[in-house]
């Protein structure tokens, strides 16, 4: 059985090289960037083709690597929403948003914030979202490198894993800033890419096609009709001969019609533990996606570490055919994830039984030793290959996003908020020491939500973007009514709800955990009791974005009309920056007006 | 622009031009978004209310994972590539418009010099 008792020398290999290239990247690039512009966003000259795939590889987290999978097997067919509506919401971004902001010009939110109402205030409000979304999403990649170190060292605490990683790449951040990023993003892409998909085509010719695997679980439908079924589940495990048979699966795992059919486990669980009809159940699933679906998809758009590499592109054109090279390397890959979810249901169901990072978030990584049996080594190579894959994935989402939110705190809090006359050197510095105190945050917090779904957290970070960043940005691009106050009113309730409603479904979560961090939040069991009870305001704490994304629009719209006096005066022009065509070169016609106007 | 100011009255510059900008890209906008929001919202109404419909197997598949597990991704693609293409060509439109109204405007051929396409536009 795949339980290898000491580390198995083909995985370090691969997860050491993966490390050692990602740190010789960072530091080779270090030596060339040198200008505070280079740290920020890359001298704004990075081709079309390395842009979309260093898109791709910033984006492409633990959470698609590992989580998904793991919640595929987990939950089944509604866990699919996730890839579908992480690849999608990409639509989203370049539909409305990715070209204006382009055209405004401006190197963080913060900065389109600012500029977009003429007020610094705005952008210390802005700022805090980089963080609260960051923090969020660093989490769930925190538990991807201690999931992945706990399989690779046998016996390693989970929290020696998040502390290693997490001190690695803070390092490689600090020292290197974003064009060593752009680079590093872009081959990690690739290794991702790699990574996934060659295990599963070897892992299917062995196991049967994606279809063939899928088949072997019966739906409703089936059970129905009899003369359908021609494949019958076996009970024999651990048989090695012939065709693969599947094997039995635990008491944990759902049954194969919920797990197969909409409306499962993921999305019912509250209504069940409420204890409601199947007739009762079933409006609410439907409430539970919808409400997810709102989240990625709006969540997308508003993520902040990704709206910053639009402006690395050269111009406005380059900045959408980029968008659509993300839309396709990223779509390719999410093809992938749920088939290692598929696959590990049946031939490895004693992932059911565990939890933590023992349970289904490790099935990439220990699927392809399955194959040990038959072809030996070969095993090993491929859940070595798939390892690396997850180093690069925790690896490069956690450098993005260190970036973006170092980013903040070096260039907004300090350099405009804290000591506007600090010299470029000065903010060099800080940059370096803004690094190191955010990756410790991280790995503070990331130690924290073992007994948490990587991907469920991601879902989280998602849905407090859409409720603050989304409305924000969307708003402000195609509504000239728009007011500041109305602006930071809307994001930061719609926001702060969503955070709020997401932190107290974790904390109750973790409240059942049996281990440590049980006792630590014991203090929420209480939540417990009242979800069971109110099964409908329990989705909508999980799931905040069908009502908080509403709410921070309606306020904005609310608040802007109430004071639409104070509409930036010069709104017209700051709408033709955003709307027109960079040819008729109003950008520059308009930066020269500020700088008559203001200096 | 030291020596010279944007003129306001110049047709670049004017409410007819924002507003007919801004509406041609809500409206190619909200048409991408609306294709792909039938989709993404239609599908879990279509397994709330046919759900044996979308349970049938299609190769192995329920045609429902199907759907959403392999066929959305290139149904996305589709629209992008149409939004794309659509877009640079408005944005083309737009520059060949601009350059057209502010010469009718200015009457006498006095090119404005942030209209990089002026020759081609009136040819």
């Amino acid at each position: 059985m795949p339980e290898p008792a000491s580390f198995d020398i083909w995985i370090l290999a691969f997860s050491a090289i993966t490390v050692v290239v990602t740190i010789w990247m960072g530091f080779r690039s270090a030596k060339t960037s040198k200008s505070a512009s280079d740290f920020f966003v890359a001298g704004r000259s990075v081709s079309v083709g390395w842009n979309a795939s260093a898109i791709s590889g910033e984006y492409l987290s633990a959470a698609s690597f590992m989580g998904i999978a793991g919640m595929v097997m987990l939950s089944g067919y509604d866990a699919l929403w996730y890839p579908v509506c992480y690849a999608c919401g990409y639509l989203f971004l370049l539909l409305f948003i990715a070209g204006p902001l382009r055209r405004f010009g401006a190197y963080t939110i913060p900065d389109f914030a600012e500029g977009r109402y003429d007020s610094p205030a705005f952008r210390k409000i802005a700022v805090c979202f980089v963080l609260f979304i960051g923090f969020f999403y660093t989490m769930p990649q925190m538990k991807g490198a201690g999931t992945t170190l706990a399989y690779i060292f046998p016996g390693l605490p989970y929290w020696v894993g998040v502390a290693l990683v997490g001190a690695v790449i803070t390092l490689n951040v600090a020292l290197g800033g974003m064009k060593g990023i752009t680079l590093v993003q872009a081959v990690q892409y690739w290794i991702k890419m790699f990574a996934i998909s060659v295990p599963i085509f070897v892992l299917l010719s062995v196991y049967g096609g994606y279809g063939e695997n899928l088949s072997l679980n019966q739906s409703h439908t089936d059970l129905a009709s009899p003369p359908a079924v021609v494949e019958t589940v076996a009970p024999a495990s651990g048989s090695e001969s012939g065709s693969p048979q599947r094997l039995d699966l635990p008491a944990a795992a759902p049954t194969d019609a919920d797990w197969l059919s909409p409306f499962g486990p993921l999305t019912s669980k509250a209504a069940e533990a409420a204890g409601l009809t199947p007739e009762e159940t079933k409006p609410l699933s439907l409430l539970y996606t919808f409400s997810l679906i709102v989240a990625l998809v709006c969540g997308t758009a508003g993520l902040p570490h990704i709206l910053v590499r639009f402006y690395t592109n050269p111009d406005g054109a380059a900045a959408k055919r980029t968008t659509m090279w993300v839309m396709i390397l990223i779509g390719v890959f999410y093809v992938f994830p749920p088939v290692f979810g598929v696959v590990g249901r049946n031939f490895l169901p004693e992932l059911y039984e565990a939890t933590g990072s023992k349970g289904p978030d490790k099935v990439v990584l220990e699927l392809p030793m399955l194959i040990r049996e038959k072809y030996g080594i070969l095993g090993s190579i491929l859940s070595g290959i798939t390892c690396a894959g997850a180093f690069a994935a925790f690896m490069s989402t956690f450098s993005g996003l260190l970036v973006s939110m170092t980013g903040a705190l070096a260039h907004d809090v300090y350099g405009r908020i804290l000591r506007p006359s600090s010299t470029p050197e000065q903010r060099l510095r800080m940059f370096k020491w803004c690094a190191i105190f955010v990756g410790g945050v991280s790995v503070i917090l990331g130690a924290l939500v073992e007994p948490l779904e990587i991907n469920f957290m991601v879902g989280q970070a998602f849905a407090i973007a859409a409720a603050s960043y989304f409305p924000l940005l969307f708003m402000s691009v195609w509504w000239r009514g728009m007011t500041m106050k109305g602006a930071a009113t809307g994001m930061l309730v719609g926001g702060l709800c969503a955070l709020l409603s997401a932190t107290l479904v974790n904390a109750s979560t973790l409240a059942l955990d049996k281990g440590p961090m049980g006792k630590l939040f014991a203090g929420f069991d209480g939540m417990n009791d009242f979800w069971k009870v109110h099964p409908l305001l329990r989705i909508l704490a999980e799931q905040p974005a069908i009502w908080s994304v509403p709410l921070s629009i309606g306020l904005m719209i609310v608040v802007s009309k109430a004071t639409r006096k104070t509409v930036p005066e010069d709104i017209r022009m700051k709408m033709l920056v955003l709307h027109a065509p960079e040819k008729l070169g109003l950008k520059q016609e308009y930066i020269e007006e500020q700088q008559v106007a203001g200096h | 622009m030291s020596q010279q100011n944007p003129d306001p009255d110049d047709f670049i510059h004017s409410e007819e031009f924002l507003h007919h900008l801004m509406r041609r890209q809500l409206r190619l906008s909200i048409a991408c978004a609306a294709a792909f929001l039938v989709l993404l919202f239609g599908l879990p109404l279509a397994n709330y209310y046919a759900p044996d419909f979308m349970a049938q197997r299609v190769g192995g598949f329920t045609l429902t994972w199907l759907i959403l597990g392999v066929l959305f991704f290139p149904f996305v693609w589709a629209i992008a590539g149409v939004f794309i293409s659509r877009s640079m060509a408005l944005e083309e439109t737009e520059v060949h418009l601009a350059a057209d109204g502010n010469a009718k405007r200015n009457g006498n051929g006095q090119n404005n010099p942030n209209a990089p396409d002026n020759g081609d536009a009136e040819a």
